[in-house]
């Protein structure tokens, strides 16, 4: 009998989870000194995809070569890909600036920067969705970049080896401060 | 003669506890089963929203949980059915959120207060504007680690 208990015990032990929460992890940008003018970061203007979404849950993207309504968000994939890693070298896609990695050596980082708009009205799902995909074209960069050089996955990777990917291939994502768009 | 005073003495046999580790086993067993781990009562109804690329929470004891969403059906005589903020066991606006911060700040070890990190739990229908307004408060009182909390998705490409 107490050995069925120790199996008993041992199954629900091993079954049972502790509900670790699984999410997309972001970074506030700091709130503004209130006395400081507010001043917009210099960014270049070819670097910068804005991706807006309605309150009608419309995605919209643009940038100096497209702009355009998304209808299906996994064609916002290509376009943040197309952004950031501007392989035909387009003048007025995002610009690269070498810039010397630790343990790997030189590499011409992108500089693109992807800004997230929303409005008040918009569905927190369909921003999540948006957040989503624009996560998962990033990472589909630095699995190409790993495999690449490393001859394996993103994951696979040790984490000095995670460290240089995350160096060369940059998660910026900004998301905008509010604005009152659809409201009285 | 003296044979059959001896069987019939006074004491006690002693009970058989051979079975008691089972009874306590049985017990253990139902209070793991039954058992819930949440520490906090849900007033709102949270359906997270479907992502692929999550990440997992790194340190759990850092973290500080807020819920939004619609009250549940109990509560709505109350509360109503608009989008409302939950922290820890009540109702809150989003003016609170800074004392509530403030104090979760304050249960963490100062060596830890740096890596403090705020797990957002949304309803998918809620509206952006609550969330926005949370992310302003949050950001005022630099709490600046977030994480959506998200349900995994299966890859639909």
């Amino acid at each position: 009998m107490a050995d069925i208990s120790f199996l008993m015990l041992i199954f629900f032990l091993m079954v049972t989870t502790m509900d670790t929460d699984k999410g997309l992890s972001r970074r506030l940008p700091p709130m503004p000194d209130e006395n400081a003018q507010v001043q917009d970061i210099k960014v270049n203007k070819r670097n910068l995809l804005e991706v807006r979404i309605t309150t009608n849950d419309n995605v919209y993207a643009a940038n100096q070569v497209t702009a355009q309504r998304i209808t299906d968000v996994n064609e916002l994939e290509q376009i943040v890909i197309e952004h950031l890693t501007n392989p035909a070298g387009n003048e007025k896609l995002s610009n690269k600036k070498m810039k010397d990695i630790e343990g790997f050596g030189e590499y011409a980082v992108s500089e693109g920067v992807i800004s997230l708009q929303n409005d008040r009205g918009t569905s927190y799902n369909k921003y999540i969705e948006v957040q989503n995909v624009l996560v998962r074209a990033i990472n589909r960069i630095r699995d190409d970049f790993s495999k690449e050089n490393f001859g394996k996955v993103y994951l696979q990777l040790n984490e000095e080896q995670q460290e240089i990917v995350r160096e060369a291939i940059p998660q910026n994502i900004s998301e905008a401060e509010p604005k009152n768009v659809g409201k009285k | 003669m003296a044979k059959f005073l001896k069987k019939g003495g006074k004491d006690m046999p002693a009970i058989n506890t051979a079975s008691l580790p089972d009874i306590v086993f049985m017990i253990l067993m139902f209070f793991m089963v039954s058992t819930s781990m949440r520490q906090t009562d849900k007033l709102v109804n949270v359906k997270l929203p479907e992502a692929t690329e999550i990440s997992k929470l790194e340190r759990k004891d850092l973290t500080s949980y807020i819920y939004i969403g619609t009250p549940t059906l109990q509560m709505q005589a109350q509360y109503g059915t608009d989008s409302r903020i939950q922290l820890n066991d009540s109702f809150k606006t989003v003016l609170d959120i800074r004392d509530f911060i403030a104090a979760e700040r304050e249960n963490l070890s100062e060596v830890d207060r740096s890596f403090m990190q705020v797990s957002l739990k949304v309803d998918e229908s809620t509206k952006m504007g609550i969330v926005t307004d949370v992310k302003q408060e949050l950001r005022r009182c630099s709490a600046l680690k977030i994480m959506y909390v998200a349900r995994q998705a299966v890859a639909s490409y």
